[in-house]
């Protein structure tokens, strides 16, 4: 069973990182790009004894106490 | 009085903080290893500059999980003092022990450069021995020093008096110019509620030798062992 945990800044903070981004994509001929968001994601391999609920709330607790930072970024959990 | 630095994998400016309290201060201090627990015997701690855990993940967040921190904040809710530079202001906020985050500075860059700062209280045990509004010549070095918060976290700080230092130019006006990396209202160091947890991004104790280009930060060190002298029962 895996998680697949998605961090991403949370809309209103500052992401220097994207903006580089969308510029250096902008330079290879790409318009009318709107904003680029950097975010992070992580796949977690879970024991495949663990049911789904189980799953999701041991990864939602990893993605809320680890993985994502509550001041600057939100997250979202996958389970498959 | 007893001093402490403690030193995380990645930790570089530990020895530096040392540097400054034996030879300055003239203070015994100790190294403390990310995997001890006992910080019974000492009066403040400095969670020292550096690339703790690589910086992997975010900026202090691995740090926040060592051994050592739940001491820390067992030994600050004591009311005991902690000073944060760089790494460590960002382990503090990652810790929750300070408000706030450090993200990536606005212009992508790791600077590295003296700036100056301005002395925004000096109703805290690390900076009553200095002269408020006064402005400071230190370094910095980081890529993540751009500090955000919520509105209402802004609020707060600025209520209770929680800004110590501020990015600043020469003449201790805090312009956009004279902002480094993009911090939120120039905010270049904070203090918890209780006053006696401070972060700050830049480094004074690289600033403590007129020989290394400054010692205006001397008055941060000589401030908090000024307390820890007259209030020895206290702390």
């Amino acid at each position: 069973m895996k998680a697949k945990v998605y961090v991403t800044l949370k809309p209103g903070v500052l992401d220097p990182q994207g903006k580089a981004i969308q510029h250096s994509v902008e330079l290879l001929g790409f318009n009318g790009i709107a904003d680029v968001r950097q975010g992070k994601y992580f796949e977690i391999a879970l024991d495949d004894k663990l049911d789904q609920e189980s799953a999701r709330e041991a990864a939602t607790k990893m993605a809320r106490e680890v993985l994502s930072n509550p001041v600057i970024e939100d997250y979202r959990v996958e389970i498959e | 009085m007893k001093f402490g630095v403690i030193v995380f994998p990645g930790s570089n400016c530990d020895h530096d903080a040392y540097h400054v309290i034996s030879k300055h201060v003239g203070q015994p201090v100790d190294f403390i290893w990310h995997r001890d627990t006992d910080l019974s015997s000492y009066d403040a701690v400095i969670i020292p500059g550096g690339f703790s855990y690589g910086d992997y993940l975010r900026v202090g967040a691995l740090a926040r999980f060592s051994p050592v921190m739940n001491s820390v904040k067992d030994f600050a809710a004591r009311g005991r003092l902690v000073l944060g530079i760089c790494n460590g202001f960002q382990i503090l906020c990652e810790a929750g022990l300070l408000p706030g985050a450090l993200i990536r500075n606005r212009d992508l860059h790791f600077i590295c450069e003296h700036i100056n700062i301005r002395v925004e209280t000096t109703e805290t045990p690390f900076t009553n021995g200095l002269k408020a509004a006064s402005v400071l010549r230190v370094p910095i070095a980081h890529a993540e020093g751009n500090y955000v918060c919520d509105d209402e976290t802004l609020e707060e700080l600025k209520r209770d008096d929680r800004i110590i230092f501020r990015y600043c130019d020469a003449h201790g006006e805090t312009t956009d110019e004279a902002n480094p990396n993009g911090s939120r209202d120039s905010i270049a160091g904070i203090c918890n509620r209780a006053r006696n947890v401070l972060g700050l991004m830049p480094h004074p104790e690289r600033a403590c030798e007129d020989l290394l280009g400054s010692s205006d930060g001397s008055g941060v060190f000589s401030s908090l062992a000024a307390t820890l002298a007259a209030h020895a029962s206290v702390y």
